[in-house]
């Protein structure tokens, strides 16, 4: 018998991880991502939840054994998708034309793009910064300071930006993003102990193992203060320090609060890939705009296309733990599917 | 004074820095587990004192620490010190105790 061709489409955690385990199982695998390396997302975290995890410990893991026989092929943009009976035909716009017999597609997520929400500042004021921000200025071992090179006393983390938010488009939970705020809190106050440090939130959506454990840690040990209560709008005072205005709804009031520095809990969206791909082979998008299995539960790789599987957070909000093993889980489909 | 057929309102806004947190930083130091509290309501939903009095324990807390002293001050003598909402509380904080705390703090005794 032949050996059987999987594409793998996107090279984050999700399609490094199945490349691996596809080739484990005997596939001959090309893995194409659109940008420069391999490690999606994962290049840019410094800590992972909730245990504070080197996020590089984990993209280690994922390059360590990576064998020798996947073509990866960055920088490499898919613009066509035809068959040939059972083969599919992917062409890219370097022209290269590669032949598989099942496409897998991990193609992922972007965050939500902060400026769209003008009320918050972001862009506008420069000590508004996004989760994303803070986590890169961690991992490059930056000093925290305001736009002015000062220690900030007050720092504000705004819960939902962009999720949870009908009037951003965007009616679904990010999940990850609670957690993430907590952590981040927890990591600043080590940095900075003077700082008092606020999270301003919706609901806090503790779902994992190990998360609630971490919010309380954050109470007791790091005295982070979690208020009820959704940013309205931001103002920058004349010392570059930020005014925010929430009701604090647990005392019923409208509270006025000075901040030197604004973190935006930005959420997940489908990539420009997930987008792109799914148009192109024609998958069915739910109403947020991830791809669709057919059917959640019992068929989560499924697709309505004879041989093009799903697996990780092009799905939807999905935690590391969460697209790793549905990376695996898409893999044993794929063996299922091209061994009969 | 004249009357031109309005009033002025006083402004609801609460402004974070005008709050009193020397009072809330003492009782921390004096029952830690203060800082556990997540607005949950249990302590509240079976207080004997509630029953009968506009009596939160949520409430006092909250204002706690937003350091809105008065408002503690004119609740916190209700509690009758039954403890029925430590055998409640999810996130075990040793309310009895707070209250406790609260009222010797206030009552002019220093704690810490």
């Amino acid at each position: 018998m032949m050996t059987k061709t999987v594409a793998v489409i996107g090279g984050g955690p999700a399609g490094m991880e199945a490349s691996k385990e596809l080739a484990f199982n005997g596939f001959q695998v090309v893995l194409l991502e659109s940008g420069a390396r391999l490690g999606g997302h994962m290049n840019q975290w410094d800590r992972l939840f909730p245990n504070k995890r080197p996020a590089g410990e984990i993209l280690e893991s994922l390059y360590r054994n990576f064998p020798g026989s996947i073509t990866v092929m960055t920088e490499t943009n898919i613009t066509s998708i035809g068959r040939n009976a059972d083969r599919f035909i992917l062409r890219t716009a370097g022209r290269d034309v590669i032949e598989a017999d099942a496409l897998l597609v991990c193609t992922g997520f972007r965050v939500f793009d902060a400026i769209l929400k003008e009320e918050y500042g972001y862009g506008i004021y420069d000590n508004v910064i996004t989760s994303v921000d803070l986590e890169q200025w961690f991992k490059e071992k930056r000093p925290v300071l305001t736009s002015h090179g000062r220690v900030p006393a007050t720092v504000g983390f705004i819960h939902c930006v962009g999720s949870r938010d009908e009037k951003s488009g965007n009616l679904h939970c990010s999940k990850v993003c609670c957690v993430t705020a907590v952590k981040q809190a927890v990591e600043l106050k080590e940095k900075l102990p003077e700082a008092r440090i606020f999270c301003f939130y919706m609901d806090l959506r503790m779902f994992g193992l190990g998360y609630e454990e971490l919010y309380k840690e954050s109470q007791e040990k790091y005295r982070i203060q979690f208020i009820r209560g959704r940013l309205s709008e931001a103002f920058e005072n004349m010392d570059g320090s930020l005014m925010a205005k929430v009701e604090d709804t647990l005392t019923a009031k409208p509270l006025r609060i000075n901040l030197d520095l604004l973190v935006l809990m930005v959420g997940f969206l489908p990539s420009d890939g997930t987008a792109a791909i799914g148009s192109l082979l024609g998958l069915t998008f739910n109403p947020n705009g991830f791809l669709q299995p057919r059917d959640g539960h019992l068929q989560p790789h499924d697709t309505e296309q004879q041989g093009v599987f799903l697996a990780g957070s092009c799905k939807g909000p999905k935690n590391l733990e969460e697209t790793l093993a549905d990376a695996r889980s898409a893999v044993l489909r794929i063996r299922q599917y091209l061994t009969n | 004074m004249p009357r031109w057929g309005y009033k002025i309102h006083e402004d609801r806004q609460v402004i974070w820095e005008e709050g009193d947190f020397s009072l809330v930083e003492r009782i921390r130091l004096a029952e830690p587990s203060l800082c556990l509290c997540i607005s949950c309501g249990t302590c509240a939903s079976g207080c004997t004192a509630a029953q009968f009095t506009d009596f939160s324990l949520r409430r006092v807390i909250i204002q706690l620490q937003r350091g809105r002293i008065e408002e503690v001050r004119q609740e916190i003598d209700r509690c009758m010190l039954c403890g029925k909402c430590i055998l409640t509380c999810p996130r075990g904080v040793n309310t009895r105790h707070l209250v406790l705390c609260i009222r010797k703090e206030l009552s002019g005794d220093v704690l810490y």
